[in-house]
């Protein structure tokens, strides 16, 4: 555990405003959950239940709960990883400068020890518990969050949030994996409508959002790129989206409901994408379609995978 | 350290304390479930 004065030059180094006494108080444990970021969580626990729901096989309940608990923890520990080492970059945007680390409220190494400890733990429970393919993937998201994205990508190009994106579709194929033991061709079609649905859901609130991003001295694509670039880019990764998303209709992984359901919504995101990639606004304050397929994005993720569980519920 | 930042570290160190039990306890309860949950 660190000391007192080590906390101090922590919290330097962080960028902290913090004062001795301040610094000098251990992190409460609201601050650990605020590191696990539990909003980006919510997410994962809700498409890798659905990836479990959607698989052939039952699981036993309490496992399911273990699996997803694991999911959770996993993202949690990504997400204490990424604040540990953003920390300074943190502290030099408004939306993320009352994170815990940046606000002094935290020191790094108890940030690093927290994440690893909890990293570390989610997959040899979901090793031990449920079973080494799904603790695998789950390490391998993991890693490729922290790695891969955060400290490689991230700061070096404008299209940083779409290998972000994969470390946020592994949770349906670990879900999968976990109750049934193997991977098979609808959880990775998941993984990819996941992976191709993060550009178009970011860049949208991207245009429409004022950032500090740029003075952080991350490469984010309106900024370095501009919106015109932005607004074909979402359309790009729409198309493929679109594919990924009714695929595994025709292909006969799933039934009416499922596809039904994502055919209607998908034609939604696509309409609202073209209109996006034609607009000509400038003005953040008046982009309502940006807005639209934003706040519709989220929605659509939350409805495919509802109607994949009602398609298995119901249908099976 | 004043006596008022003494307190707020031991009411801190309190919850803290508090938190790491709950959180121990809630994983005896998991661990004894699952190895019931295995064997069955």
């Amino acid at each position: 555990m660190a000391t007192a004065p080590e906390m101090m030059i922590d919290a330097q180094v962080a960028g902290s405003p913090a004062t001795m006494s301040s610094v000098a108080l251990p992190a409460d444990w609201r601050d650990f959950i605020a590191l696990a970021k539990p909003r980006v969580m919510s997410l994962v626990v809700f498409t890798g239940l659905a990836g479990m729901l959607a698989a052939p096989q039952a699981i036993n309940p309490l496992i399911g709960f273990v699996a997803v608990l694991c999911i959770a923890l996993g993202a949690g520990a990504s997400g204490a990883l990424n604040q540990w080492w953003e920390a300074d970059i943190d502290a030099r945007m408004r939306r993320t400068a009352n994170r815990p680390l940046p606000a002094g409220r935290m020191t790094r190494d108890a940030a690093l020890a927290f994440g690893v400890s909890v990293g570390t733990g989610s997959v040899l429970l979901m090793g031990l518990a449920v079973n080494y393919l799904s603790a695998a993937i789950l390490a391998l998201s993991i890693l490729f969050y922290v790695f891969v994205y955060t400290i490689w990508l991230k700061p070096r190009t404008p299209q940083n949030i779409v290998i972000g994106g994969a470390a946020g579709a592994f949770p349906p194929l670990i879900g999968w994996a976990a109750a049934t033991g193997h991977v098979a061709p609808l959880p990775l079609l998941l993984f990819a409508l996941v992976f191709l649905w993060t550009p178009p859901h970011f860049w949208s609130l991207a245009l429409f959002v004022k950032s500090d991003y740029a003075a952080a001295g991350i490469p984010m694509l309106p900024v370095v790129s501009g919106q015109k670039e932005t607004r074909r880019q979402i359309l790009l990764y729409t198309l493929p989206m679109v594919a990924a998303a009714i695929a595994p209709w025709p292909m006969g992984l799933v039934g009416a409901i499922y596809g039904v359901a994502t055919s209607i919504l998908t034609a939604i995101f696509l309409a609202l994408a073209i209109t996006v990639s034609r607009s000509q606004e400038k003005e953040q304050a008046r982009m309502k379609v940006e807005r639209r397929l934003f706040a519709f994005s989220v929605f659509y993720l939350f409805a495919v995978f509802g109607a994949l569980v009602a398609d298995r519920l119901i249908l099976a | 350290m004043t006596p008022e930042e003494q307190r707020r570290y031991q009411q801190r160190q309190r919850s803290r304390s508090i938190a790491t039990g709950l959180v121990l306890a809630a994983l005896v309860i998991l661990f004894f479930a699952i190895t019931i949950a295995k064997r069955s």
